[in-house]
């Protein structure tokens, strides 16, 4: 399978942000999840939780609230602001200020008409969802204290609002509140401080579920304004609720990292008195959970510790397979890190700056499996700024690593690097063309020469680069008319293909030389998650969120023999069931017929030559390869070689000289940066 | 007018739970009684079932009998439900072979007839997915369906719709989960099944109709394996324990709100509640009722003689208040009145906390010693028996007058240099002093002197003197009776030393073999020192002689003078049965011999000295006149020897309140008439004052009456006619007048018939009760103590004149 000598860098401290909020989409099942930084992700429920959109965030951003009216998303934040997301061009649409100080809230009735937020001068406004913006309706009656927390009953005609130390039901026509009712302050020392109630849930059966800060999830009547039921969750605070769509589970996240179902449950069996009784309880979070979601097979959270949970109900689930696992995302599903191929530079992409390394080099040669001797050390080169409050939405170094280029949802700007020994310098392109005014994704083309922009409706500029500076060549644009972003680009080595691929699973082909739409792959259910185009025979190497893999062959127009072969026989069971998506595909010019591919956990190598294996063969068989004799070992081979040797990968490159660099960003590093969780007593300590 | 009512081997025993009075014990049962359940038809009755393959419905009020159910079977568990009218549940064993533990539960129809005794044929299997454990199975809501679990699996029965829904848990997780199933209890109006687990954990199952749609919460306190789970009647809580000894009230439906009762004891078995739910009771491993208000507070203890994991001291006579002291509670010493069959108080020693835990070595009392008038208390506790480092405390303890118990005196924390084998007082009235052995090679002699440092009226010990002889190490020590020597052991050599000047006086020495054990002869005897060596060689010795008076080859375990006269007691292990011998140091022949008493070794005996000697001229039993003898086994059984008048006397007056008024004598009474009185029961704990004999004329009746709870007394109807001819019939308290012991005469010839054929099955049934540690804990001590008695008398009746003749032929 190949030796490689491998840059195992660990010097990429990327710290991925706290998740603050979570917005379930029913009908087109895409989890909205909002970051600590401000930055907003869209998900693909049903197709195995690929991230498929980003919308970066920027600074002094704190979202506290999202919520989806149809399929349009919003957002509510601490600046006072709601922010209407264009979700086909991953940007801000617009942000309007609500005027009445930080909002902590945000939701919709599901009617669609309005939206409700909650703000901390203790009103509840409303505002009216038009066609393409949001107009202020009015306020609900003032309050004394924040709102924290609003739920709408599902006739559109009540509201319900968590606020200090009570809860509030106001009708929404009148403006008037109906119930006043009161959350009761935590025993002892903590009776002086207020009890805040985080979350409300409004059950169409008029029930009210409210969690607050003194760990408890109450249930109240709207009708009397009376408590049901009470039920210690928790000795700190329930942060986070969340009802099923059928309203027969409810989930409530703690600041203990815990997530504590309820289910609606006859007490009788057979008949039909049913309660909410505590079930079961699942830790999968270090710290505080922030936000909660029930979707329809499985419970999503996600808090301080960044990581997003997918805890399926197994109750719920038909069939036990790969797409109904526990699911932790920890990292995002888009790549952070670029190297330049020939010159031995890496270019890591932090939300709000850039980091220029140069690899070390290492001393001769070593056994398979044995560190080398460092001969130098890495180097930072360079540290780049951002201008400007807006995060880089993508970033990217040319392979001869002279040209760096970023973007953020405002600007674009190319910086040329000059880099004479130890000196190292970068001047920025000042003029450049009016279409490089942002980029939703930007690729070099092998040889340095052009950079690609993907541009707003699945368009990519072409920009030739010059020691000059920069001039517009011309723009690509997809036969289909989709609008969607591209968030895949891939050139080919020989500089005449260039393949994107978009949010609507599309992957264009365009001849580079006529600078004309050459062909379409055909669309299949589940999103790209990388590809790349063979440098000898220029077939197009996709792999999928599904974990399925395509070859494409662009001269001929169709699928290679290959591929149709690993569609008739399936792939193995157990690569069908790993949880990451493959990140990068890469090709190893020594050996054609090989096709390197990563994913969090692993590194694999694809060699097309060899059978593939079924579900009856070993598929991680290198150790019982190593056994055998040479002759057993090629019946015994066969086309998939993993290598389980790093771990928490986050990108996987191969450079110029045979070398690979392997970044890893271990958990254990991002959980010790966290900050400290709640301490809790355990037993026998 | 409440009762409790738990299983004791054969009988069910019946409490008040007001006073906590034993009241009666429902007898019948042949074999161990393994399981009881109320009635629902009838809440005054109650059915038991036991390992004889019979089950039995009482009147648990009066205590009588009414109908016996043959199933033939060896039963181990009895459930009943109120919807399943004429129905019980049983666990029977799979196979006849116990050995694996494969059980199947079997409903059986009960037939409805008049007679007596009925054979219950007909049985359908429910299930045979069942486990040993009966408190892993439970009716749910109403009778509609059983639940129960083994291993790793929970069933649920329905019987509408006759189909089994069954839940796994995995055998254990990431975490380290023992998931096993430890018991199960329902909910009484939700369909909410309720299970402990081995590693603590509490399951509320629900929604258990659909085999995907179940859920269940988790709940975990408990440390180790949930013993028992009980819903109050209301369903309102859940009670549970475990070896914790805390009783756990989880509110039902409020998540995790709890509140403990903490310290009850030895861990806890079963809890269960009264219908009303106004009482929970927990029974605990130490042998000891607790009955605890709803509100959480204990309003009662029912202790029976404290079973600690072993007993370690002596057994002791409190001279004082005459009660039996041993190791009870864990750390404490226990007195335990044995005229009164009842727990006195625990004795702290170690004062410290116990922790419930297993594996965790904690300061353990080992030896104990009370001077002559039970003024002074020497106690041991050593710590680390297993690891190396052995850490011991000797403390002495005075009887405080004012409190009425003993208070620390001294405290003496590195006494000697190693383990203190044995202790004793000298039994002079004027100077006390104690003397210890050890394993450093040294015996030390401690006196109570004033501290001449702290000036104070309260005078400590300290050690007088040192001895040791040529490094040996010294094992048993004694004075004798008047204290004016005291004899050491020094492995195979005995030294006899005078306390007053320290001299050593002389040696004895017999080898070849270690001494074992020694004492001196008391009254008449006392110049006569005893000892039984490791070579199976008893010797007397003549102190005034120095000379070897007699010996013979036996095997002895245990010597045991008695106090109170020149008997002493031998226990001889031979060939796995233990034999006793009672003689007098001045003559080789023993006045009373009883071979195969047990299979066990005794090494714990005691002569308890009575409250009025007995009359007794029957030469066999005359060395039972001053004092009784009491040795445990180690199963931990407490047995005694009793004389055939005094079961006389115990029974009529444990029978009295049977009421049956038209009894003719019948051929069965003449028969079985003299057969009774070899029935006995020991110690009858209600009634004390019936013991003593020899009372004014008539009166028994009366003082009977008089001590009788009221609670427990027949109707003054009834009573009135018993009054009267107690007054008529005036003769010596000793001799029963005969028209009650007719009244009770035909209650006793069933269960006398039974009790006949059922000795032979006793041994048997005593190993299956400790390979099943569940249903009886209460105390086994008097079923046991009654069949060896009977097997005692048996053997007395025989000849052993040929015995005599072997012991003289010895030299």
């Amino acid at each position: 399978m190949g030796e490689f000598k491998v840059h195992r860098v660990r010097f990429f401290d990327y710290m991925p942000s706290g998740i603050r909020a979570l917005a379930f989409n029913g009908d087109t099942e895409r989890m909205a999840v909002a970051r600590m930084d401000g930055s907003v992700e869209i998900f693909h429920c049903s197709d195995r939780f690929f991230q498929e959109k980003i919308i970066p965030g920027r600074e002094q951003c704190g979202i506290e609230g999202l919520s989806w009216v149809g399929e349009r998303l919003f957002s509510a934040g601490l600046n006072g602001g709601i922010t209407e997301y264009d979700l086909t061009n991953q940007k801000v649409k617009y942000t309007i200020d609500a005027y009445g100080g930080p909002i902590w809230t945000i939701t919709g009735n599901q009617q669609g008409t309005h939206l409700a937020v909650g703000c901390e001068d203790g009103t509840v406004k409303l505002f009216e969802v038009n066609e393409d913006k949001i107009q202020f309706e009015r306020n609900l009656d003032r309050q004394k204290s924040r709102i924290v927390s609003l739920s709408w009953h599902t006739s559109g005609s009540k509201i319900a609002a968590g606020m200090m130390d009570m809860i509030q039901i106001f009708n929404v026509e009148t403006g008037h509140s109906i119930h006043r009712m009161l959350a009761d302050r935590g025993v002892g020392t903590s009776r002086s401080k207020e009890c805040v109630v985080w979350s409300v849930v409004y059950l169409s059966d008029g029930t009210i579920v409210s969690g607050d800060s003194v760990g408890m999830v109450k249930l109240w009547d709207d009708q009397t304004g009376t408590l049901i039921k009470s039920h210690n969750v928790t000795k700190c605070d329930v942060l986070a609720l969340s009802v099923s769509q059928n309203e027969d589970s409810l989930v409530a996240g703690t600041s203990e990292g815990t997530v504590v179902q309820f289910q609606f449950v006859s007490m009788v069996l057979g008949k039909d008195d049913k309660e909410w009784v505590r079930t079961r309880t699942f830790k999968n979070h270090t710290h505080d959970i922030r936000a909660v979601a029930e979707i329809t097979t499985a419970v999503v959270s996600g808090g301080m510790d960044a990581q997003l949970v997918v805890k399926p109900l197994l109750d719920k689930i038909e069939v036990r397979s790969a797409a109904s696992a526990l699911r932790k995302i920890h990292f995002p599903h888009r790549r952070l890190v670029f190297c330049a191929r020939n010159s031995g530079l890496m270019l890591f992409q932090y939300p709000g700056h850039l980091e220029l390394w140069r690899l070390g080099e290492s001393e001769g040669k070593g056994i398979p499996g044995s560190s080398l001797f460092v001969k130098r050390n890495p180097e930072k080169l360079l540290h780049l700024k951002v201008k400007g409050e807006d995060h880089i939405r993508c970033s990217a170094v040319s392979p001869c690593g002279e040209w760096i280029v970023y973007s953020t949802a405002s600007s674009l700007r190319l910086y040329r690097l000059h880099c004479d020994n130890n000196n190292v310098s970068i001047t920025k392109i000042s003029k450049l063309p009016k279409v490089l005014s942002s980029a939703n994704q930007l690729c070099f083309s092998s040889d340095s020469s052009h950079l690609f922009s993907a541009s707003t409706q699945s368009s990519v500029h072409i920009v030739s680069l010059s020691q000059s500076g920069c001039k517009f060549v011309g723009t690509l644009k997809p036969k289909s008319g989709s609008h969607q972003a591209i968030h895949l680009l891939a050139a080919s080595e020989d500089g005449e293909w260039l393949a994107s691929a978009n949010s609507d699973h599309e992957v264009h082909i365009y001849n580079l030389q006529t600078r004309k739409a050459h062909c379409t792959v055909p669309v299949y259910s589940s999103a790209v998650t990388a590809m790349g185009i063979h440098p000898t025979t220029n077939c197009l190497f996709m792999m999928y969120a599904d974990q399925q893999m395509c070859e494409y062959s662009i001269e001929q127009k169709q699928y290679t023999d290959w591929s149709r072969t690993v569609q008739r026989k399936g792939l193995h069971r157990l690569w069908m069931e790993r949880d990451t998506p493959c990140l990068n595909v890469m090709f190893n010019p020594q050996n054609p017929s090989h096709v390197i591919l990563h994913d969090t956990y692993m590194l694999c190598i694809i060699d097309q030559s060899l059978p593939l294996p079924d579900d009856k063969t070993q598929f991680y068989n290198q150790l019982t390869l190593k056994s055998l004799t040479e002759d057993q070992r090629k019946s015994h081979s066969h086309a998939f070689k993993v290598c389980k040797t790093f771990k928490d990968i986050l990108c996987v490159e191969l450079i110029s000289d045979q070398s690979l660099v392997v970044v890893e960003r271990p958990l254990e590093d991002v959980a010790t940066q966290l900050p400290a969780p709640i301490k809790q007593k355990k037993f026998a300590t | 007018f409440r009762f409790v009512l738990c299983t004791s081997g054969d009988s069910v025993k019946v409490y008040s739970t007001r006073t906590e009075e034993w009241l009666h014990s429902l007898q019948g049962h042949t074999n161990q009684v393994t399981g009881i359940a109320l009635n629902r038809a009838n809440h005054l009755q109650v059915y038991s079932c036991s390992a004889d393959g019979t089950v039995k419905l009482w009147d648990f009020i009066d205590g009588i009998l009414i109908k016996t159910f043959i199933i033939g079977y060896p039963l181990f568990a009895i459930y009943v439900s109120e919807k399943h009218d004429g129905i019980v549940f049983l666990h029977i064993a799979m196979d006849t072979d116990s050995k694996n533990e494969c059980f199947q539960l079997v409903a059986v129809h009960l037939p409805k007839s008049a007679e007596q005794e009925v054979e219950a044929k007909e049985l359908s299997a429910v299930s045979s997915r069942i486990s040993p454990n009966p408190s892993c199975t439970a009716f749910g809501r109403e009778g509609q369906y059983i639940a129960f679990a083994r291993h790793l699996q929970l069933n649920v029965y329905f019987f509408r719709k006759q189909k089994t829904y069954s839940f796994s848990l995995k055998a254990t997780d990431k975490k380290g989960a023992k998931n096993a199933f430890t018991c199960i209890a329902c909910h009484p109006a939700d369909d909410c099944i309720a299970t402990g687990h081995e590693d603590g954990k509490i399951r509320l199952w629900r929604n258990f109709i659909h085999t995907k749609e179940y859920t269940y919460s988790t709940q975990h306190w408990h440390h180790n394996a949930v013993n028992t789970l009980c819903f109050t009647p209301e369903g309102t809580n859940l009670l549970s324990g475990g070896i914790e000894s805390v009783l756990v009230q989880w509110q039902y439906g409020a998540g995790n709100r709890k509140e403990f009762l903490p310290r009850l004891g030895g861990s806890i078995l079963h809890v269960s509640t009264s219908s009303d739910g106004q009482l929970f009771c927990t029974s605990h491993s130490d042998n000891k009722i607790t009955v605890i208000e709803s509100s959480f507070k204990v309003c009662g203890v029912i202790q029976g003689l404290v079973k600690g994991d072993a007993v370690l001291t002596d057994l002791m006579i409190d001279p004082r208040s005459k009660a039996l002291v041993l190791n009870g509670k864990p750390g404490h010493l226990q007195f335990y009145s044995l005229m009164r069959d009842k727990h006195l108080y625990n004795l702290d020693i170690v004062q410290q906390e116990y922790i419930y835990e297993a594996g965790l070595d904690q300061f353990e009392v080992v030896k104990a010693a009370f001077d002559i008038n039970g003024y002074w208390l020497a106690t041991v506790e050593e710590r680390g028996q297993k690891s190396s480092d052995l850490e011991f405390v000797l403390k002495l303890w005075a009887y405080d007058e004012r409190t009425q118990s003993f208070v620390l005196n001294t405290t003496i924390t590195a006494a000697h240099t190693d383990r203190i084998i044995s202790m004793c007082f000298s039994s002079s009235e004027e100077t006390t002093m104690l003397v210890t052995t050890a394993e450093d090679g040294q015996f030390k002699a401690w006196c109570q002197g004033a501290d001449a440092d702290t000036q104070q009226d309260q005078s400590f010990w300290s050690c007088e003197f040192v001895g040791s002889y040529h490094n040996l190490k010294p094992t048993n020590c004694s004075f004798s009776a008047d204290s004016s020597l005291l004899a050491v052991n020094f492995q195979e050599v005995i030294t006899i030393w005078s306390p007053d000047t320290w001299e050593l006086l002389t040696t004895l020495c017999q080898p070849p073999g270690v001494v074992r054990d020694l004492c001196f002869g008391r009254l008449s005897c006392s110049k006569y020192l005893i000892a039984t060596t490791t070579r199976n060689l008893l010797c007397c010795w003549n102190l005034l002689t120095c000379a070897l008076e007699w010996s013979t080859s036996v095997e002895v375990s245990k010597l045991q003078p008695d106090p109170l006269s020149e008997n002493v007691a031998a226990f001889s292990y031979q060939s796995k049965h233990t034999d006793l011998f009672v003689f007098k140091p001045s003559e080789p022949r023993p006045l009373f011999t009883h071979k195969n008493m047990c299979s066990e070794k005794i090494h714990r005996a005691v002569f308890v000295p009575r409250e009025e000697p007995l009359n007794n001229c029957d030469e066999s039993s005359q060395w039972l006149n001053r004092s009784q003898l009491y040795f445990l086994t180690q199963n931990m059984d407490l047995l005694t020897f009793s004389t055939a008048t005094e079961e006389d006397r115990m029974l009529s007056s444990s029978k009295r309140l049977v009421i049956d008024d038209s009894v003719a004598v019948t051929p069965f009474y003449l028969l079985l008439g003299k057969h009774r009185q070899q029935q006995q029961k020991l110690n009858t704990p209600s009634h004390p004052a019936a013991d003593k004999p020899q009372q004014p004329q008539g009166s028994v009746t009366i003082t009977e009456l008089l001590h009788t709870p009221a609670h427990v007394l027949p109707a003054a109807s009834v009573l009135c006619s018993m009054l009267v001819s107690s007054l008529l019939i005036s003769n010596t308290g000793v001799r029963k007048d005969p028209l009650r012991e007719m009244e009770s005469s035909e209650q006793e010839m069933n269960s006398e018939k039974e009790e006949e054929h059922s000795e032979e099955e006793m041994e048997a049934c005593d190993s299956q009760q400790e390979l099943r540690a569940q249903g009886s804990v209460d105390e086994v001590t008097p079923k046991l103590s009654k069949a060896q008695e009977r097997e005692l008398k048996r053997i007395r009746k025989t000849d052993f004149s040929w015995m005599t003749g072997l012991i003289d032929s010895k030299p």
